[in-house]
């Protein structure tokens, strides 16, 4: 039992960082019809950027506490992923919007090779050690134990994931985006301006993704110009799990493949007598998303999208 | 391309011409290249497995209109088929069966002969060729199967997906039963030996290959047989797609409905060009395990299966001189940077200012992005305008609008 509450709270927190990231996949896709290949890429630079804030604050001002720190780091790291995710767009995706539709998929791929090297060029090739900024007093829940970063994380992850969907149902700018998911040629002619609701959401993509990037450095404690890489992939599993394009399902299909990831890794041991150890967790994530895309074509939440007449 | 063309439908004698000159060009090419030291033709040759893939991955995602990122699979599939059928592994195999199912041992050993226990098998390219093939397109079927009823990005996914499973297994399979000896990759495999010439040099010749007592580098023999596997491969792609099924992947990648209101099983077409896409990424993984007589995980990750991918789109997705083009530039072009740049940057500025590696990346990505957005249809795309209305065929309204 105690396992069990261990796995699911480390799933959660997997989990909420794959959705943070997820929802920059979704929300692209929902507007673009277009997977941002250089989203996972984004995320590291936030990290990294983060990471440099850190540093400058440890030599400027060096008594801090270290929530503080944490919060400018993050806050630091919002502009900087905000503007690299506006400018891929603006550089590699809007030349191609009527391109076939393959186009931009190399040109996404072609601006996360440059953003991988970028950030080679500038922060190094080797791993970079993240500071331990709250305390390392782990809290203990039923048996099992959650340290404070994680509980920071999926505090931070509720928060944003919250702000997100009143920003998506509230707002001018939300509304805006919802009609441009929904049909832009119609949200145009209503007068909506799809371009800024483009950069809009390529904004707002990055600003999760700055925050998942910074959090996913304190909690693994090292980061590296691939960072970004795996979570990226997984997040992308993450959305098309919950049905891509839709932002809820997004949210839902992170936390699910997290806390699947979990168990797997956790269970699959004794599921398969000792044939298959705890490597193969990632195995278990891509078996359910084949499992789940078999018995649901769009995913959890995805609608079922009539075929073309 | 003004002065090549391949449409031998509308300019037969051009285009024959045309195949000529290349192919007289491509059989002087190693030995002018071996001048400047083997590891140019070796360049190449790698280029030429690469041809092999994305030839195979160009009709799954340029005929039939399936995208898969997870193509790499197929080849590490045939590459480690060759490993375990043609190097000791197999004896380790057997060895850590032992504890498992000794019955299961005795029985293989019975079959084979004493000598698996210790030498493992090794069987000949004759019969590594067709297995490999036919292996690969029995797990390009497994991954068809389950993604018949996806489309685009969910199916995107799903073939990604697939993709890894395949590399982590390959990473973790050597507990309990050692299959592919894990992260350390499988060594010693056997080159290749055809009418017993041994495509790698005999014991002691220095890697030089004797045909007939006229002697040439290990590979340059290589070379040969690529570009002779690569010819056939390029005939066999475009034997099929101008055939029934290559006219039926094309109609279900314009429009699946419309495809099976004509009757197209489009189960059984999909099916198909997985698993004939998949046979010669299998053969290519073969050729490329026995070339570098070394196989390990590595070589197989998503990064490849996304630059083979590249390479077809790039070249002009769907077109078969495009593809090549893509396929040659995109493996030859990172590899030529990388001997190029050093030297080039010590006599420009009398030091190394930016290490090769980076700068060929920087390079790399930067012609990604550079070719796709002056060239959204490829370097080179099909010339032929396919007798269909242009408009709003590939693109639903949504995207239409997008840019309103």
């Amino acid at each position: 039992m105690e396992t069990f509450i261990q796995q699911i709270l480390n799933g959660l927190v997997l989990g909420s960082m794959y959705a943070l990231i997820a929802l920059g996949y979704t929300m692209v896709y929902g507007v673009l019809n277009l997977i941002n290949f250089a989203h996972g890429d984004v995320l590291m630079i936030g990290a990294m950027v983060g990471l440099s804030i850190l540093r400058l604050l440890d030599s400027t001002f060096p008594g801090l506490p270290g929530g503080v720190q944490l919060a400018i780091a993050i806050v630091g790291a919002i502009p900087v992923t905000m503007l690299v995710n506006v400018l891929i767009e603006r550089i590699a995706y809007r030349r191609l919007r009527n391109a076939p539709r393959l186009a931009p998929l190399i040109t996404a791929i072609g601006v996360s090779i440059l953003l991988k090297t970028f950030a080679m060029m500038i922060w190094g090739r080797s791993p970079l050690p993240f500071p331990q900024l709250l305390s390392s007093e782990p809290i203990m829940i039923g048996g099992a134990v959650i340290s404070q970063t994680q509980v920071l994380l999926l505090v931070l992850a509720t928060v944003a994931m919250f702000a997100l969907a009143m920003l998506v149902e509230k707002t001018r700018i939300g509304r805006a985006m919802r009609a441009v998911a929904e049909n832009p040629r119609v949200a145009g002619l209503m007068g909506v301006d799809s371009n800024r609701v483009i950069v809009a959401t390529f904004a707002i993509g990055a600003a999760l993704a700055a925050v998942a990037g910074v959090m996913w450095g304190a909690n693994y404690a090292s980061i590296q110009f691939e960072t970004g890489t795996v979570p990226g992939m997984k997040a992308f599993c993450a959305a098309v799990l919950g049905g891509i394009g839709n932002i809820y399902g997004a949210m839902i299909g992170g936390i699910v493949l997290g806390i699947i990831e979990s168990l797997g890794a956790g269970y699959i041991g004794d599921l398969t007598g000792g044939f298959l150890g705890s490597h193969y967790q990632d195995i278990f994530a891509f078996v359910v998303l084949i499992l789940v895309l078999t018995v649901r074509p769009s995913g959890i939440m995805g609608e079922r999208v009539a075929d073309r007449a | 391309m003004a002065f090549l063309t391949f449409d031998t439908a509308h300019k037969p004698r051009q285009s024959y011409a045309s195949m000529a000159v290349l192919l007289a060009a491509m059989l002087v090419f190693p030995f002018v290249a071996a001048q400047f030291g083997n590891s140019w033709v070796r360049i190449i040759d790698m280029a030429l497995l690469y041809i092999m893939l994305a030839l195979g991955l160009n009709i799954v995602v340029g005929f039939a209109g399936l995208l898969d990122l997870g193509y790499i699979a197929f080849f590490a599939v045939g590459a480690y088929l060759t490993g375990l059928l043609a190097s000791p592994q197999f004896a380790a195999l057997l060895e850590s069966v032992i504890s498992y199912h000794p019955a299961l041992q005795d029985a293989i050993v019975a079959t084979f002969g004493e000598d698996v226990r210790t030498n493992g098998i090794h069987l000949s390219v004759w019969a590594i060729v067709p297995l490999a093939g036919l292996v690969a397109a029995l797990f390009g079927a497994l991954l068809g199967a389950p993604t018949l009823k996806l489309r685009g990005d969910y199916l995107a996914i799903v073939t990604l997906g697939f993709g890894e499973i395949i590399r982590i297994f390959m990473n973790n399979l050597n507990d309990p039963i050692n299959f592919t000896n894990g992260p350390q990759g499988i060594n010693l495999i056997d080159p290749i030996r055809i009418f017993g010439v041994s495509l790698a040099g005999e014991a002691g010749s220095k890697a030089t290959v004797f045909i007939g007592g006229f002697g040439m580098p290990s590979v340059n023999a290589y070379y040969f047989l690529f570009l002779l596997l690569c010819i056939a491969t390029i005939f066999m792609t475009s034997r099929l797609q101008h055939s029934r099924l290559g006219r039926a992947w094309v109609a279900i990648r314009e429009d699946e409905i419309a495809a099976k209101a004509m009757g197209i099983n489009t189960r059984n077409v999909k099916l198909l060009a997985f698993s004939m896409g998949a046979s010669f990424g299998g053969v290519a993984g073969a050729m490329f395990a026995a070339f570098q007589g070394f196989v390990s995980p590595e070589s197989f990750s998503l990064t490849e299966s996304i630059s083979v991918l590249a390479m077809v789109v790039l070249g002009g997705i769907g077109h078969i001189p495009g593809v090549v083009l893509g396929g040659v530039l995109l493996a030859a072009l990172p590899e030529v940077l990388r001997h190029v740049v050093e030297p080039a940057q010590q006599a420009l500025f009398g030091k190394v200012l930016i290490e090769a590696e980076v700068l060929r990346q920087l390079l790399y990505g930067l012609a990604l992005v550079l070719i796709m957005l002056n060239r959204p249809a490829g370097l080179w795309p099909s010339p032929i305008k396919e007798d269909r209305p242009v408009a709003a065929t590939d693109k639903d309204e949504k995207e239409e609008g997008a840019v309103a």
